[in-house]
């Protein structure tokens, strides 16, 4: 019997060796792979042992993490969450991450690739690993000034540096606290989450960014570059300014918003046409510039381009295949031009920047856990939209119209302010949103700002962009520039 | 020429000392791993470490002290691995009682119930079955004339789970009776019962086995009339999995029969038709299954797939137990997170079916592949007993328990580290569970008995039992 004994003894033997490999095989080659999946439990608890570093604004965290007792050990927690929440997003054992919690994950759970050398000295020092902070663009009062402005209407804020394309702030309003769904209760997170869910204003959209209205008549701006960059106008050109325009191919007649003449006669110059934001001259000077220049023209300031993905920003839209009534209401803002707060906002950043639109930024800097500095975003061009030349004129327009136009509310003392109203029709039965877009100071500009206001509690007839959105970029940019 | 009167070619030593060495070290790695997983969950040394500290040490000690008297030239190194992984399940099942405790204290709720004292309970009772075994049972031979018994015995056992009233479905396999309050798993005895009656049975029976029938593809093939046992073998099994669902069972008692008539007869062909009776099985099950819908072989199907496929949301069910075992694998990596620092409580069953990926997620790749080569040494010095013991009965007996383990730790940590289908079987000495716990332990004081006999210097061998019945006429083979 002993031959067949030690036959099987090989037999077992091979079996052992079999689990061996097996157990090599899992345990080396296969578990970064393992450990990589989404529902892999053990990633979340260990990624919640560690200190997850802090997202600061100024000298601020904003969102630190805490120790606690509890099996999930370290608690995020949010200072001025209503201010906040849209940026830091939220960081939820539930729901998972969102906003610059999620675009800088890898930095702040310490496990980027930059932190490498670190992390192996961790191993070998047997310190616990730590995450390594976001500091932010935004400048803390533009942005408590914007909160503040904005009071409890609906709508959103975006400031942002010219020269750099730095969000200085950054306000969407209503708001939420990302600490409810960042709790370690996890009935306590689904509870909150249904409601912000069911909620119907949304509370937890990023209007600033992710929202897309109308941009009415602060897209003139667009429409006027257009027409400058073309060649054919000056900012003195007189268009004709007709109480009502007779749409081609339509029995629809465009009005103007007062339902009468721009000004005291039927022809207007494009920098009296902008000052009272005159319809039916930027609808027929539309018109005349094609929907290709005009387009261009939009997707040079940004419309159609993805940017600050970091936060998910909507892109912004002009409609392709315009029949000529579809491109006199698109003049003005109005049928599909769609544009977020953040684009107006760089419409305008662009002009304060001699033509040169610059690629929005809010992560200013990512540091080490040792805060020593791992990169530092460089501004970054995204387009030239105007030649200097274009954007000095159209500069010259914007102080006209708040020196002597629409944007009379928004003027500071001592400071020469570029702007731009906008009341934007959306349905007959619903309020219009109430725009604003601006920079100042006009000859050294610091701050672009744009405004929205969505649904205000006034009567329909007294919304319109100068009236109420005017004072919130005047806060945000009296913030800025210290006046 | 009888067994008895050869001379034992090795120099005799008895080694016990060697054991007692080996002995204290085990001891010291289980104490040790049961203070290190209460520092770690819960910060502190757990209080109840003296008892138990107390406690296996006494255990162990009178277990040392009756082999050193009653089996004085045993193997020394089987208890000690057995002691090291009995402790070492005693600690790692303390580890995840303290994390459901604290779970149950961070959620304000009342204190759960814990599996260790349990265990350490069922490690006594086991120690007293290997002791009893030990005094009772002097010489292993004796147990041939229990053949047939065994095997009443034995059958009765397997067919309890299923008597209405006692039989207790769990976890979709039916082998557990419930009896008295106490539930215990029949199947874990019968193990030991069938052992005894296919050595028995073969030992007689072998020759006639071993007669060629034809030869086909340069293997001899059994005669037909010779088919009986495996057949009857066979059919066994095929009833286990499908009346009691409980497939790494049926894979055991055949595969140890088959191995065990193969070692008996040394006739290859009885392999060879023992595994593609088994491959056959097998896939008529899955194809049962799949293609005819026949219910009562589903669970293998759903194993099957969960095997293949684990990450394919259809399995979803079925695969989330080897999903768990597997990321616990790969989060234990190279050296593991340390006794206590893993989340083992993630896998389904950590206690008793998947103790293994506790130990792969806590001590490694390291310590999973220590413990697969101390089961590695359980095994060897089984079947290194079966080669020097001198009588053919007791090389049947050791091969058959040395072979128990094997396919039972083969079937499981292949389970669970998804070489194989998962089998529900428990991890032997390892997995909280009492029946297996009790009844590996009476297998081991089996192994030693048979290890003593062998090892024993001839002079002082005891003689064989003298009954007509036993008396043979028996071929050494060298």
């Amino acid at each position: 019997m002993n031959r067949s004994i030690r036959r099987i003894a090989v037999a077992f033997m091979v079996l052992f060796l079999a689990l061996l490999a097996n157990a090599n095989y899992i345990q080396v080659f296969q578990a970064s792979d393992l450990n990589d999946r989404a529902d892999n439990k053990r990633v979340t608890l260990d990624e919640y042992a560690r200190e997850r570093g802090p997202i600061m604004v100024g000298g601020t965290q904003v969102a630190y993490s805490v120790k606690t007792k509890d099996d999930l050990v370290y608690l995020r927690r949010y200072r001025d969450p209503q201010l906040y929440g849209h940026l830091t997003g939220y960081y939820s054992y539930v729901l998972g991450r969102r906003g610059l919690e999620k675009a800088e994950n890898s930095v702040l759970a310490g496990t980027d690739d930059r932190l490498f050398v670190r992390r192996i000295v961790d191993l070998i020092t047997n310190r616990q690993p730590q995450g390594g902070s976001a500091l932010l663009t935004i400048n803390p009062k533009a942005q408590q000034a914007a909160y503040d402005a904005l009071g409890n209407n609906r709508g959103a804020v975006v400031a942002i540096e010219p020269s750099t394309g730095k969000i200085l702030a950054m306000v969407s309003k209503p708001t939420y606290d990302p600490n409810q769904l960042s709790s370690h209760n996890a009935n306590s997170i689904l509870k909150a989450a249904n409601q912000l869910e069911d909620n119907s204003s949304r509370p937890m959209e990023n209007r600033a960014a992710q929202r897309r209205y109308p941009p009415g008549s602060t897209f003139k701006l667009v429409t006027a570059a257009a027409a400058l960059s073309g060649g054919r106008y000056n900012p003195d050109s007189k268009l004709p300014a007709p109480a009502e325009l007779d749409l081609p191919l339509t029995t629809f007649n465009m009005k103007n918003w007062q339902n009468g003449l721009c000004g005291p006669a039927p022809q207007v110059t494009l920098t009296e046409a902008l000052a009272t934001s005159c319809n039916t001259a930027f609808a027929g000077l539309g018109l005349k510039v094609g929907d290709k220049a005009l387009r261009q023209q939009a997707e040079k300031f940004g419309f159609g381009q993805e940017y600050l993905q970091d936060l998910n920003a909507a892109t912004s839209v002009f409609p392709g295949e315009l029949n000529p009534p579809q491109l006199a209401q698109s003049s003005i803002g109005q049928y599909d031009v769609a544009a977020t707060p953040l684009q107006m906002a760089m419409v305008s950043a662009g002009i304060a920047n001699g033509g040169k639109v610059m690629q929005p930024y809010v992560v200013a800097k990512v540091s080490g856990p040792d805060l020593k500095t791992l990169e530092v975003t460089e501004p970054q061009t995204l387009s030239q939209a105007t030649s200097p030349g274009v954007a000095r004129q159209l500069t010259q327009m914007m102080v006209n119209v708040v020196d002597h136009g629409t944007g009379a509310p928004v003027k500071i003392d001592g400071v020469s302010v570029a702007g731009k109203t906008g009341t934007a029709q959306t349905t007959p039965d619903k309020p219009p949103y109430a725009w604003f877009a601006s920079f100042a100071p006009a000859n050294a500009p610091q701050v672009a700002v744009a405004v929205v206001i969505e649904h205000a509690n006034v009567g329909r007839n007294e919304i319109s962009g100068g009236r109420l959105a005017a004072p919130v970029a005047k806060a945000v940019m009296r913030a800025v520039i210290g006046r | 020429m009888s067994d008895t009167q050869q001379t034992n070619p090795v120099q005799p030593r008895r080694r016990r000392g060697a054991e007692l060495v080996l002995l204290v070290l085990a001891l010291g790695v289980a104490v040790g791993a049961y203070a290190i997983v209460g520092v770690a969950v819960t910060g502190h040394v757990s209080p109840q470490i003296v008892s138990y500290a107390l406690g296996l040490v006494l255990l162990v000690g009178i277990a040392h002290v009756v082999v050193r008297y009653r089996a004085p030239y045993a193997d020394p190194i089987l208890l000690p691995c057995v002691v090291l992984l009995n402790g070492l399940g005693l600690a790692l099942i303390h580890r995840l009682d303290l994390s459901k405790v604290k779970a149950a204290q961070d959620a304000g709720e009342s204190m759960p119930h814990v599996d260790a004292p349990a265990q350490l309970t069922w490690t006594a009772v086991g120690v007293a079955a290997f002791i009893a075994m030990l005094l009772l049972i002097r010489d292993h031979r004796w147990l041939q004339r229990a053949t047939y018994t065994a095997l009443f015995a034995g059958v009765a056992l397997l067919l309890l789970p299923l008597v209405p009233g006692i039989g207790v479905r769990f976890q979709g396999a039916q082998i557990w009776v419930r009896f008295a309050g106490l539930s215990f798993q029949p199947g874990e005895v019968a193990k030991m019962l069938l052992i005894v009656f296919f050595a028995g049975y073969l030992v007689v029976k072998k020759e006639a086995l071993a007669l060629a029938g034809r030869r086909f593809l340069g293997i001899d093939l059994p005669r037909g009339r010779d088919l009986g046992p495996i057949v009857s073998a066979w059919m066994i099994s095929l009833a286990i999995l499908v009346f009691q669902r409980d497939l790494g069972t049926a894979v055991l008692f055949f595969g140890v029969f088959v191995i065990m008539l193969y070692v008996a007869t040394e006739r290859p062909g009885w392999l060879f038709l023992g595994g593609t009776m088994f491959v056959g099985g097998a896939w008529f099950a899955y194809i049962a299954a799949t293609q005819l819908g026949i219910s009562q072989f589903s669970h293998i199907a759903n194993r099957v797939n969960a095997w293949l496929h684990p990450f394919d949301p259809a399995n979803a069910n079925g695969a989330y137990q080897i999903i768990q075992s597997l990321y616990g694998f790969a989060y234990g990596g190279l050296l593991g997170r340390g006794l206590g620092e893993g989340h083992p409580t993630l896998v389904p069953l950590a206690k008793s079916d998947f103790i293994a990926a506790v130990i792969g997620e806590e001590l490694g790749l390291t310590g999973l592949m220590a413990i697969l080569l101390l089961y590695g040494v359980i095994v060897e010095r089984g079947l290194r007993t079966a080669l020097v013991c001198r009588d053919q009965y007791g090389k049947l007996l050791a091969t058959g328990i040395a072979s128990v383990f094997a396919i039972q730790v083969f079937v499981v940590i292949g389970g669970v580290t998804k070489l194989i289908p998962l089998t529900g079987l428990t991890t032997p000495f390892l997995s909280y569970g009492g029946s297996s716990l009790v009844a590996n332990w009476a297998l081991v004081a089996l192994m030693l008995r048979i290890s003593d006999f062998a090892r024993r210097p001839a002079t002082v061998l005891p003689p064989a039992p003298t009954e007509d019945a036993l008396t043979q006429v028996v071929v050494v083979r060298r």
